[in-house]
């Protein structure tokens, strides 16, 4: 029987199920089951409500940021400065509001700043030619820096007329008692989700970090999307800051420090490569979870936190090591 | 008629004269052949067409219209596509995508528009069955064979109303049995009425598919002669200089 041309077009290399089973995140998800179910019997505090109150509410600022981070590692760039960036944000918020002003404006100032820094970032990357590690490296510097001047690093825990409204934002549990940074993970993974898979400039992230010549040639507007998505990346660290700052109640200058390696490894956990050309919303929020996941652990188990740093590293380098042997076996 | 017409057409660059009063004409359905050695200003030619390079002197007119152009975008719009030597792909996108690339289709309102999958796919499908070739819609690039890829590249020339298609080299670095399907993919463009300039080193190709040949040397055109009245020998001794002009 003759192939016809419908059936052609409606031909797949995979199935759903062979693809499924192909993709590093089910396999990080896969983890994260076993890792939770293991906890679950071994120890009596894991599965608490408050336990898990805390875990989901502490996945959310990494898996935030990571989200933010997903766009510019798949044009094939990076965003180091996303901690010092949230530092930033949060001190601007909170100074903002310490000076009497209210809740919204402080958060357009944070926002705005995070848009400027982002903006800034990107300019100089897309429309100069700056290596992207370097721009930002010396952003995490500056940003840091701002927020010490800003601040003249002092604490604020104080956020004038509207203080209770900033904590009940970032603390609280406004449906069905799942903690607020939570709701709005959920839904600005949603929202990257479906810009990645939906959208003209998704397509466009992706040609980006495929071919970025190839992008140029073909008329992508490489330059604008690369100054987009270090805007996004900022943005994402700057909401993070404000749902950070309404959660813990209090900034400091230190805030978000070492976050960026934290954020990196939650995305190429999740499955983004950073070569570029590779990423999904959903990876980045499992892989934040699996790191939180065994950041809890350790502590329910009783191990010395002081090896935490080599569980996290031993679960970036196995992620790596499934896509390895993937690839092995296709080269075969 | 002549689709494209070039009139003493030069380019230099600061002392370096690249194309030197080069007239030439291009039917429709027609195959030329573009050959000469490297730094002949094949090259510097071509991109003339393609709207990179402005000329430093002479006229280009499309279908009897003067024809300027500020950048490649502009030519699209003429309808002058161009094959690029390393193809311009993206490995981690599917064929549709590729073919799609910069111009993807949408459905929705306003603001709120999403890609098209379905009609990007659908439409695809039927350009590669145009080429009679054997490339899936939903393949990713990463996976083709070289005469593969060169039907996604060929298949971009195709989505809109192409009246002339540049081809940079298409045979340079393929396998054999590839180079016979991208002479096809060639001969199917030509029969949809569309003009292809074929730039290439290789004799054996532009002598089986090519109707026309060009030969450059030096900046000059030294020979624009049918296929049937020329042979590899004169081809070669023209490109090398063994034959002044004809």
């Amino acid at each position: 029987m003759a192939v016809t041309l419908d059936q052609t077009i409606a031909q797949k290399q995979h199935t759903l199920l062979t693809r499924v089973f192909a993709s590093q995140t089910f396999w990080v998800v896969i983890a994260v089951i076993l890792a939770c179910l293991f906890l679950s019997v071994a120890t009596d505090s894991f599965a608490t409500t408050k336990n898990l109150y805390n875990i989901t509410r502490n996945v959310t600022f990494v898996a935030i940021v990571a989200l933010g981070m997903t766009f510019v590692i798949i044009t094939g760039g990076i965003d180091l400065s996303v901690g010092s960036v949230l530092c930033l944000c949060s001190m601007v918020l909170a100074v903002t509001m310490h000076a009497g002003y209210g809740i919204e404006i402080g958060i357009a100032a944070a926002i705005a700043t995070a848009l400027i820094i982002g903006a800034f970032n990107g300019i100089l990357i897309a429309y100069l030619g700056f290596p992207p590690f370097v721009v930002t490296l010396g952003m995490l510097s500056i940003a840091r820096s701002l927020a010490m001047v800003a601040s003249n690093n002092t604490v604020v825990f104080q956020f004038g007329p509207d203080h209770d409204k900033l904590l009940a934002l970032g603390g609280g549990a406004f449906v069905f008692g799942i903690a607020n940074p939570v709701l709005y993970t959920i839904v600005l993974a949603l929202i990257t989700g479906f810009v990645l898979r939906w959208t003209k400039f998704g397509r466009h992230i992706f040609a980006i970090g495929g071919n970025e010549h190839a992008a140029t040639l073909t008329g992508v507007p490489v330059r604008q999307i690369k100054v987009a998505v270090y805007m996004i990346s900022a943005l994402a660290a700057g909401i993070a800051g404000i749902i950070q700052t309404g959660w813990l109640g209090a900034v400091t200058t230190n805030l978000g420090n070492g976050m960026e390696l934290q954020v990196i490894a939650a995305t190429v956990i999740g499955g983004a490569n950073l070569a570029g050309g590779m990423g999904t919303a959903f990876g980045a929020v499992v892989g934040a979870a699996l790191i939180e996941v065994i950041r809890n652990s350790l502590g329910l188990l009783g191990i010395n936190a002081f090896w935490q740093g080599v569980f996290i590293g031993g679960a970036i380098l196995l992620a790596v090591l499934f896509d390895r042997i993937r690839n092995f076996r296709r080269n075969e | 008629m002549s689709v494209l017409e070039l009139a003493n057409i030069s380019k230099h660059f600061g002392a370096i004269q690249a194309v030197n009063d080069v007239s030439l004409s291009i039917e429709a359905g027609q195959v030329v052949g573009l050959m000469g050695d490297n730094g002949a200003g094949k090259s510097t030619l071509v991109k003339m067409i393609a709207g990179n390079f402005r000329p430093s002197h002479g006229t280009m007119q499309m279908d009897g219209k003067e024809l300027i152009l500020h950048k490649p975008v502009e030519a699209r719009q003429h309808g002058i596509e161009i094959v690029h030597q390393d193809l311009a792909l993206c490995n981690n996108l599917t064929a549709a995508a590729n073919v799609y690339l910069g111009r993807e289709l949408r459905r929705g309102v306003g603001p709120f528009r999403i890609l098209d999958y379905a009609a990007m796919y659908k439409r695809a499908g039927q350009i590669f069955a145009v080429l009679k070739s054997e490339t899936r819609p939903r393949d990713l690039v990463k996976q083709m064979s070289g005469g593969q890829r060169q039907a996604v590249a060929i298949a971009r020339t195709m989505l809109s109303q192409a009246k002339i298609v540049l081809m940079d080299e298409p045979t340079a670095a393929i396998s054999v049995r590839q180079v016979a399907e991208v002479l096809n993919l060639i001969r199917h463009l030509r029969d949809q009425g569309i003009a292809v300039v074929l730039i290439s080193h290789r004799m054996p190709d532009v002598f089986d598919v090519a109707d026309r040949v060009i030969v450059m040397r030096r900046g000059r055109k030294v020979a624009d002669k049918t296929i049937a009245s020329s042979s590899p020998e004169e081809v070669t001794g023209l490109i090398t200089g063994a034959i002044e002009q004809v």
